[in-house]
Parts: structure tokens; C-alpha cells; sequence
């Protein structure tokens, strides 16, 4: 890691969600482990992708950053300041500086307001006028973001998907934000438009200099947007590194199955990547497996996995950056082992 | 007539279908034509109001009849679907053909198990006693790789995991053993792994049973793992059709190009933008004149005299192969080759 202090630091973060049950008194009877001690950095004007398969997590890690969920334990550093159980007043200035762009674009606009005021909101809730005035602003915004600035005065019901999603980036950059928690931006939208919108995102980040943790669960997306990717499975990173060695060198069983997986609209007739084959689904983040939480899905696992929590270290062969919370990580020689790989040569 | 390879098993010729509404006629389909043959995979890609969906509940027959004008045929093995009654429809529906829609949880009923909801279907068309159409639900949940079929098939659907209810939807499709298969975004709301799972099942069975199988679906890339034939879909049109090779490797179409461009992919370089295709999607209530796509196109104005906005290209099919554009193949190649490159690297 660099020596300057990361924008973001974040240890040992865990969140977990009571489960209330019993009659007639109520007690907590369990807890739903979304997420269980994460450790990561986000430098200044780095984008971090957060991916995953639904329930693993990566949206609660979102919340948990803007501070819109209490974390149960772990730090979360912004700047060299704690913010982990800051209360309102205290992070009434960092909340302008960490937005959220949501994934919805339909469920986030007020439908009641116009698009000046949705993108003005953060500006008045903060007592904010920019030089100018926050009218002048918000064209200004609304130009950045590829909107008309004459729409100043329309409803959220009068603009496509892909505009709305516009306007929730135009309303997130409003305050000048350093940190951007993108949750999903795109997944909501069509094909041909979502390429509009990373293309924005891009032009964002790069332009303005705004850090961003992209939470999707399109890889290829991801590794269009994020410097840095971390892989998440079941509340817990098995894998983070840079772009080229995370998808040109996956070391943790899982980040390999998961990017085999995602079709790719090629017609090779013999696929650079062998398929793996994960049976059965993603266990219940209520009762987690002991010691790797991956172990109930790998071809790889042995005892050792069940008893002995993998850390996420460098492991041997990684170049700097690169963990891997794996006992048994793999190597490009691996032999991706007994799964319905469609042709047995190429896997030997 | 017995249908053999060359015997299409579904038909579809010229299918309008236009919804009134309270602002106006929707043409949600606007002429469609295409052919099925058993053992088959269809992809028909489109984005959302591209028609892709309508058209297939015009062929179980789903549509609501008093708010709909159709035209056209739709044929399965020689019998017109269209004039069909109602009854001679739910002969079929579920028997001959069968659907998988994208979300598994709405189209179960959380009332009934999933055992039940498999066995009625069987009674209904084979008229088998409860007995024997438990074992029949029991066995293909055991088809569909469902863990403990004897103990799940009298679980209710909510106990049920995203993959599972999906798998227990296609046991659901399959019991009858139908000969068509309509999947609409069938693995749209399943993670990859999963998703990975579903496809592979999907094809083993069209091996074991020869079903034909139209599916439906936004994702090229599921397009390639999965289809014969594609079948692109714009604005209630069809864009282009062709083998999956052809369509993905050799596009014909400004707006198939521009699909497989805007792409962002697993290799490739990553530093470059994303080549998006400008503006939206139309309004199917008041659509653009001319080639719907002309709004969106880069070429548009290469072709001469204004004709994208003026005139409906015609869709030319050859052994299965055309589009509906007005550029010249000369003009396609030279205007493409950079492009396509792109989207050949993807």
C-alpha cells in the first residue's frame, strides 16, 4: 500500500443483522452475517469493484461505508478520521463528501419533485449555494451528466432509464463529492444504455478525480470500471488485487469458478477458459460453514478447510496487492478439477 | 404430416400484434416471421418493448384477446395457433407447449407445494391418478437435479432457493414432455454460477427429450452458449437473422454491431470507452418512421436520399441469413471492418 493515508480504510468491518424470534418475548435468536471482518483501502481517485453473487454481502459493505447502517464491529477510517460510530453532527461533513448512486433509477427519484430539485436536494439539506447559485449549478450538472439542461423543470416520469440513472449521478456529484459508492448502476438498465452510463462514470472519475467503490455483479463490467477488484463470497473478501492479476491470474478457487461462469458472446469452438461447474447454491449467511465458507462448494476443500478460517494474505506467487484467503490457492497450471468442463483435453 | 428437419415445427409468418391503449395503438409486434425446427434452440435478443416477450405469449395464447388485434399465422406442426379455441388451446398449453418465465417466485403459487403444482399439470393432460403423478413430480425434480426429490416435493415454493424455484419451474414446463419450449429471460434474475447451472441443464435436456426451445434474453453472451439461431429484435421488428456464428461474429445490422460493441468483456483492453449506442430505446406508440433504428444509427446518413427515415427496409432472408437495412453490403463492409473488429476482440 502506499504511505500517504488511503481515503478510505477500512478493518475488520462486520455487520450482522439480528434475527428476532419467540413469543411472547421477543429475543434475538440469531443473526444474519452479511458481513463478517473485510479489510480494504480505497486511495484517492481509485475506483474499488466490489463483486459478488446476491447475498454475499457487497451491498450491505456500500451502506456500511456511507454509514446508513450501524456496523456491529471493525473500523471504518475516512481521512485518517473515524467514522465507525460517528453520530449525526460528526458526520454531517463527511456525508457530503461520500455519495451513493443507487441501483434503481426508478425507486430513487422522488416522483414528486423536479429534476431541480432532486439534484439541488443535497445543496439545500447541507445550506449550500455555489457561486452562482444552485440553479446555474445544477445546469451545470445536468450538462456534465448529458442531460439537457433545459429539463430543469420536468419529472423523473418524463425521462428513460438510462436519463434517470443520469440524474441520480448528476444529484451525487452535486456536492463535489471525494468518495462515490456506486451500488449496482447499471445492472437495472438496458443493454445498449448501460454502456452510456459507465461511459459517464468513467469520464467522472478520471475528470473530477472522485474516488469510487463500483458494487456490481457483472464482471466484465467491473473490470471495464475498477482499478482495483475485490471478490466477495458469502460476507467475507476470498480475493483482492489489481485488475490485470485478479482476472489474468485468479488464485482463489472461487474467482476462478465465478468468471468460467459468465457467458461470453463468443463462438470459439474451443474456449480459451474451461467452464467450471459450482453445484448447488450459495449457503445460508444465518449458519455459514466453519473455516472457509467456500468449502461446501470447492473441489478442493479437505479438512483443513473445515477448521481453519483461511486469512487473506499474499499469497506464494502473488505479485504485491494480491490476496488470496485460500489454503490451497490455485496456479495457471492448475488442473480445474472434476467439473462438467466440456472438454476433458483442453482442462489437462 | 410428419415433421422432419426440414419440416419447421414452429411457424411464425407476419405476426402483428397491437395493443389499444389509452393513448393509442401500440405496436408491440409489427411483422415477424420466423421458423423452429425440433431439437432447435431459437435466441430472439432484444432490449425491454423490443416485442420479444409479446410475441411469445401470442404464440401460447396468453395475450388478452379483447385488447389485442393480431395478424399473421403461427403454426405448431401444421396447426394454426391463432384461430385456435380456448379450449383446444389449454389441449396444448403446458402438453405440446410449455413456458419458463424469469421470475421463478411470481409464477409459482405460494399456496400450493411445488409437488402439487408439478402433478396437477400431468393429470390434467395424461389424466394419471394422484399416485402416479406424484412419482412423475417426484421424478423429474430428480431430472432437474433437485436434492431429496421425495422429501422437497412437499415443500412450499418459498422454501426454495432462486436456482431451485427455477429448476422446479422447468420440472413444472418439462412434465408433459412438450416439443416446444418458450423460455422468456429464463436465467435473467439468477447469479452466474447459478445461471451456469440452469443453461447446462437446459441443454442436456433438449438432448435427452429434443424439444425445441425458443429463448428469450438480453444477453448476447447467453445467446452464444445457448442458441442455434438468432433472432434480433428492434422496435417490434426483427433486425437480423442468422446462425449464432453469423450474427455474433459477422454482423449485418448497425444496431447487432452496436449491441456486441457496447459490450464491455472479460479480456480485451480496458482503458478505451465503451462505444454505447446513443439515445433510447423508441416508443412503440408513435415509433419512428422509415427503419426504426434510424434515430439511433451511426450510418443512417450514408444511405442516399433519406431513405433509413423514409422507407421500411426489407428483412431478406437467404437460407436462414438476412437483415433489414438499407446499407449496401459494399458500404457494411467498409463502414464495419473497424467496428467489428472491436467486437470480435470482445
Amino acid at each position: 500500500m502506499s504511505d500517504t493515508t488511503p481515503l478510505l480504510d477500512v478493518s475488520g468491518l462486520t455487520k450482522h443483522f439480528p434475527i428476532k424470534g419467540g413469543f411472547p418475548i421477543r429475543r434475538t435468536v440469531g443473526a444474519v452475517q452479511a458481513v463478517d471482518g473485510l479489510d480494504f483501502q480505497v486511495g484517492e481517485g481509485e475506483s474499488l469493484g466490489l463483486v459478488g453473487e446476491s447475498g454475499c454481502g457487497k451491498s450491505t459493505t456500500g451502506r456500511l461505508i456511507t454509514r446508513l447502517l450501524e456496523p456491529t464491529a471493525g473500523n471504518i477510517t475516512y481521512r485518517g478520521q473515524d467514522i465507525t460510530h460517528a453520530g449525526r453532527k460528526q458526520l454531517a461533513p463527511i456525508r457530503s463528501e461520500i455519495q451513493m448512486i443507487f441501483q434503481d433509477p426508478y425507486a430513487s427519484l422522488n416522483p414528486r419533485q423536479t429534476v431541480g430539485k432532486i439534484v439541488s436536494g443535497p445543496m439545500e439539506i447541507n445550506n449550500i449555494t455555489p457561486p452562482g447559485g444552485r440553479e446555474a449549478r445544477v445546469r451545470e450538472l445536468l450538462e456534465i451528466v448529458g442531460l439537457n439542461p433545459e429539463h430543469y423543470n420536468r419529472f423523473p416520469h418524463e425521462f428513460s432509464g438510462g436519463q434517470r440513472q443520469r440524474i441520480g449521478v448528476a444529484r451525487a456529484l452535486a456536492l463535489e463529492p471525494k468518495l462515490i459508492v456506486a451500488d449496482e448502476p447499471v445492472s437495472a438498465l438496458d443493454v445498449s444504455i448501460q454502456a452510456q452510463v459507465v461511459n459517464l462514470l468513467q469520464k467522472v472519475q478520471k475528470e473530477l478525480g472522485i474516488a469510487f467503490v463500483f458494487i456490481a455483479h457483472d464482471l466484465a463490467i467491473v473490470r471495464h470500471f475498477s482499478q482495483r477488484v475485490a471478490v466477495m463470497y458469502l460476507g467475507k473478501i476470498v480475493e483482492i488485487a489489481d485488475r490485470d492479476d485478479l482476472y489474468g491470474n485468479p488464485r482463489h478457487p472461487y474467482t476462478r469458478a465465478l468468471l468460467s461462469a459468465v457467458p461470453e458472446a463468443t463462438v470459439d469452438e474451443t474456449p480459451a477458459r474451461d467452464r467450471i461447474r459450482l453445484v448447488g447454491d450459495v449457503p445460508s449467511p444465518i449458519n455459514p460453514p466453519t473455516g472457509c465458507r467456500f468449502r461446501t462448494r470447492c473441489w478442493k476443500a479437505t479438512e483443513k478447510c473445515a477448521t481453519e478460517a483461511p486469512p487473506l494474505v499474499a499469497v506464494e506467487g502473488n505479485k504485491p496487492g494480491h490476496l488470496t484467503a485460500c489454503h490451497y490457492p490455485e496456479t495457471a497450471d492448475t488442473v480445474p478439477a472434476p467439473r462438467l468442463a466440456k472438454d476433458p483435453e483442453a482442462a489437462a | 404430416m410428419t415433421s422432419t428437419d426440414q419440416q419447421p415445427f414452429l411457424s411464425v409468418r407476419d405476426l402483428k400484434v397491437h395493443f389499444s391503449t389509452e393513448d393509442g395503438i401500440v405496436k408491440a409486434v409489427d411483422g415477424l416471421s420466423f421458423d423452429l425446427a425440433k431439437g432447435k434452440t431459437l435466441g430472439i435478443v432484444g432490449e425491454s418493448g423490443s416485442g420479444k416477450s409479446v410475441t411469445n405469449l401470442t404464440i401460447l395464447g396468453l395475450h388478452d384477446r379483447d385488447r389485442t388485434a393480431i395478424e399473421g399465422e403461427i403454426l405448431l406442426d401444421d396447426k394454426e395457433l391463432l384461430t385456435a379455441s380456448e379450449r383446444e388451446l389449454e389441449r396444448l398449453r403446458g402438453n405440446k407447449m410449455a413456458m419458463i418465465f424469469q421470475d421463478a417466485l411470481a409464477s409459482l403459487s405460494p399456496y400450493h407445494t411445488v409437488g402439487k403444482q408439478i402433478s396437477e399439470t400431468y393429470r390434467k393432460h395424461t389424466g394419471a391418478s394422484k399416485k402416479e403423478s406424484r412419482e412423475r413430480a417426484i421424478e423429474m425434480l430428480k431430472r432437474v437435479g433437485i436434492p431429496q426429490p421425495e422429501v422437497r416435493v412437499d415443500d412450499y415454493p418459498h422454501l426454495f432457493s432462486g436456482g431451485m424455484r427455477q429448476r422446479a419451474m422447468i420440472a413444472m414446463a418439462l412434465v408433459c414432455d412438450p416439443e416446444l419450449l418458450i423460455a422468456d429471460e429464463p436465467t435473467t434474475a439468477l447469479d452466474v454460477t447459478v445461471q451456469a447451472q440452469i443453461m447446462d441443464l437446459l441443454k442436456d435436456l433438449q438432448q435427452e427429450f429434443g424439444t425445441a426451445i425458443v429463448f428469450i434474453t438480453h444477453d448476447l453472451g447467453v445467446i452464444a452458449d445457448i442458441a442455434d439461431d438468432v433472432l434480433v429484435m428492434y422496435g417490434g421488428r426483427c433486425v437480423e437473422r442468422g446462425t449464432k456464428k453469423e450474427v455474433l461474429t459477422d454482423p449485418q445490422h448497425p444496431y447487432t454491431l452496436g449491441l456486441l460493441s457496447s459490450m464491455p468483456s472479460l479480456e480485451g483492453p480496458v482503458d478505451v470507452p465503451l462505444m454505447p449506442i446513443p439515445g433510447s430505446p423508441p416508443s412503440l406508440l408513435n415509433p419512428p418512421s422509415g427503419c426504426r433504428f434510424h434515430p439511433r444509427c451511426a450510418f443512417a446518413e450514408k444511405v442516399p436520399g433519406g431513405r433509413c427515415s423514409s422507407e421500411r427496409p426489407v428483412l431478406e432472408v437467404v437460407d436462414g441469413r438476412g437483415s433489414a437495412c438499407h446499407l449496401t453490403t459494399e458500404q457494411r463492409q467498409e463502414l464495419f471492418a473497424d467496428l467489428t473488429a472491436v467486437a470480435q476482440h470482445n
